[in-house]
């Protein structure tokens, strides 16, 4: 009975992190520019899609696609910021959704185009590959590497903000970005710059997703998304600390769903977000109004 | 003059905010805009920072025409704002408010983190408090000096007397008696006549987006058919 508690909370740990890591970059674009990204999940895919590319041309080194993969999304994600997402700051909400959505399906069709509608398989990772044994059970040590990696990019996000004069600009330009101009900040570089940035962590999460998903699939980004987006909601969308301890928890639910209520694995994930938006709407770390 | 509005023209979507509003401040002058609440004085502040773009008229700055420039290059050319809702950062601690407009703005001058917690004890107290948890009082001297840690030509001060106790407003008075000693120059948006008499050379009245006078602080408080007409509550 405890080795199977341990497992299950294993797997709800690593699957928290995969769901933290892409809700991380959609809750720092949220609480920076106030966009809700759903163009998101398609940056999670390219990321995977990239990664796979650069690993596969480069002697199948999956450490090298991790590092460059990410980059090729973040060429893309300047490209919709500067030219598009730019003109729509001032509209209303719909309006940025309905723009991101529109790229979430030219991007799963390029993805299409040009990686085939098929499914890809994915490689090992060398020295990651295998599995640790766990109070006497098997658990894939690339999981344990996710585990490690969540917190590292949480601790470096915090530091990134907290402790640094880049951090502090965009905290003072998300908390107020009119006084922030007046005060000399180049507002729209450092939006520009965000949104990038918050790019890179979702096609990052995309880059080791392609060990860990098996296989890589267009609109693989949707699912992921949907679940970052609950996560988001429940810490209180703009909230780093809430979408961290979000994805904790949705992760070890389904954790715990998958292994002793099956059918019902994606229904208690959504009646915890109705439960959480009942008791407290704007999620655990969210300000009552914005 | 260091900074003078030629025939200015703003609006807010279809309503006429600002008409052709023309005005000059001379170096080291302390200048009130005065009026009564909603006449336009917070829109010709905005107007001058580049917040609410005119759509027409000159804005000159150091002789420089600077009416296309964004706010971010008119604060590195040496203009600072204090709004009248001073727009404290409230994620981040007093500090940090001040650390942060010197470092966006760098330019050399007399004012810096020491001299303005000197200037307002308070903040020295308060350092390590978060925006969100100090008082209206002590914003607004935080407010004043972040715009002073840019160490800007010209500084823009949106209601600095409003809402502030008999006792505070005679303190506030002294220390823009202080910042104008070394060097600064200040347009002083405000309807509180008395304040102003203490603090300033000159003065407009604005009323209804227009210019409507312009004269002596002196003047301006000795003329009662003026001070009925545009400022009397």
């Amino acid at each position: 009975m405890l080795q199977s508690i341990v497992h299950v909370c294993l797997a709800g740990l690593s699957q928290g992190m995969f769901i933290w890591l892409v809700a991380s970059g959609l809750t720092l674009i949220f609480g920076v520019l106030g966009v809700l990204n759903f163009a998101h999940g398609a940056f999670y895919m390219l990321g995977a899609y990239f990664c796979y590319t650069v690993l596969a041309s480069l002697g199948d080194n999956f450490w090298l696609g991790l590092i460059f993969g990410p980059l090729f999304v973040c060429a893309v994600g300047y490209f919709v910021e500067r030219y598009f997402l730019r003109y729509v700051y001032h509209l209303d909400l719909p309006y940025q959704l309905l723009l991101t959505f529109a790229f979430v399906l030219i991007f799963d069709d390029l993805v299409k185009i040009v990686w085939g509608a098929g499914s890809i398989g994915s490689p090992t990772v060398p020295g990651l590959g295998g599995s640790v044994s766990i109070l006497g059970r098997m658990f894939p040590t690339y999981s344990l590497f996710i585990i490690a990696v969540g917190p590292l990019v949480a601790l470096g996000l915090w530091a990134a903000l907290e402790r640094t004069w880049a951090g502090r600009v965009i905290r003072a330009a998300s908390s107020d970005r009119e006084m922030a101009a007046a005060l000399g900040a180049k507002v729209p570089l450092i939006f520009t710059g965000v949104f990038v940035f918050g790019t890179w962590l979702g096609a990052l999460g995309g880059g080791l997703a392609v060990p860990y998903v098996g296989l890589l699939t267009p609109g693989m980004g949707e699912a992921v998304i949907i679940e970052a987006f609950v996560v988001a909601v429940i810490g209180g969308l703009g909230s780093l600390k809430g979408a961290f301890l979000g994805a904790l928890i949705i992760g070890l639910l389904s954790s715990f769903g998958t292994r002793f209520l099956p059918t019902f694995d994606m229904f208690l994930t959504f009646i915890l977000m109705a439960l959480v938006l009942l008791w407290r709407p704007q999620g655990f770390f969210g300000e009552a109004s914005r | 003059m260091i900074l003078s509005l030629v025939e200015v023209n703003t609006y807010y979507g279809t309503s006429h905010v600002l008409q052709d509003v023309s005005l000059g401040v001379a170096q080291g002058d302390v200048v009130a805009l005065l009026g009564r609440n909603g006449v336009g004085k917070t829109t010709t502040l905005r107007t001058i920072m580049g917040l609410t773009p005119p759509a027409t008229g000159g804005i000159l700055f150091n002789g420089r025409e600077v009416r296309a420039e964004p706010p971010w290059n008119k604060a590195k050319m040496g203009l600072a704002y204090m709004p009248d809702d001073l727009r404290i950062f409230s994620d981040l601690t007093c500090e940090e408010n001040l650390d942060i407009a010197a470092y966006l703005v760098k330019r050399k001058g007399y004012w810096d983190k020491k001299k303005v917690m000197d200037l307002f004890p308070v903040l020295a107290e308060r350092r390590g408090q978060k925006g969100l948890n100090m008082s209206g009082g002590e914003k607004k001297m935080l407010s004043l000096a972040r715009a002073l840690m840019s160490n800007p030509s010209v500084v823009l001060l949106d209601e600095a007397s409003e809402g502030l106790a008999p006792m505070i407003v005679r303190s506030l008075a002294e220390a823009i008696g202080t910042i104008r000693s070394h060097g600064m120059t200040i347009l002083l948006a405000d309807q509180n006549l008395k304040f102003c008499r203490r603090v300033c050379d000159r003065g407009y009245i604005i009323e209804k987006g227009q210019i409507v006078h312009e004269g002596g602080m002196e003047e301006i408080w000795q003329d009662q058919e003026v001070v009925n007409k545009y400022l009397a509550l």
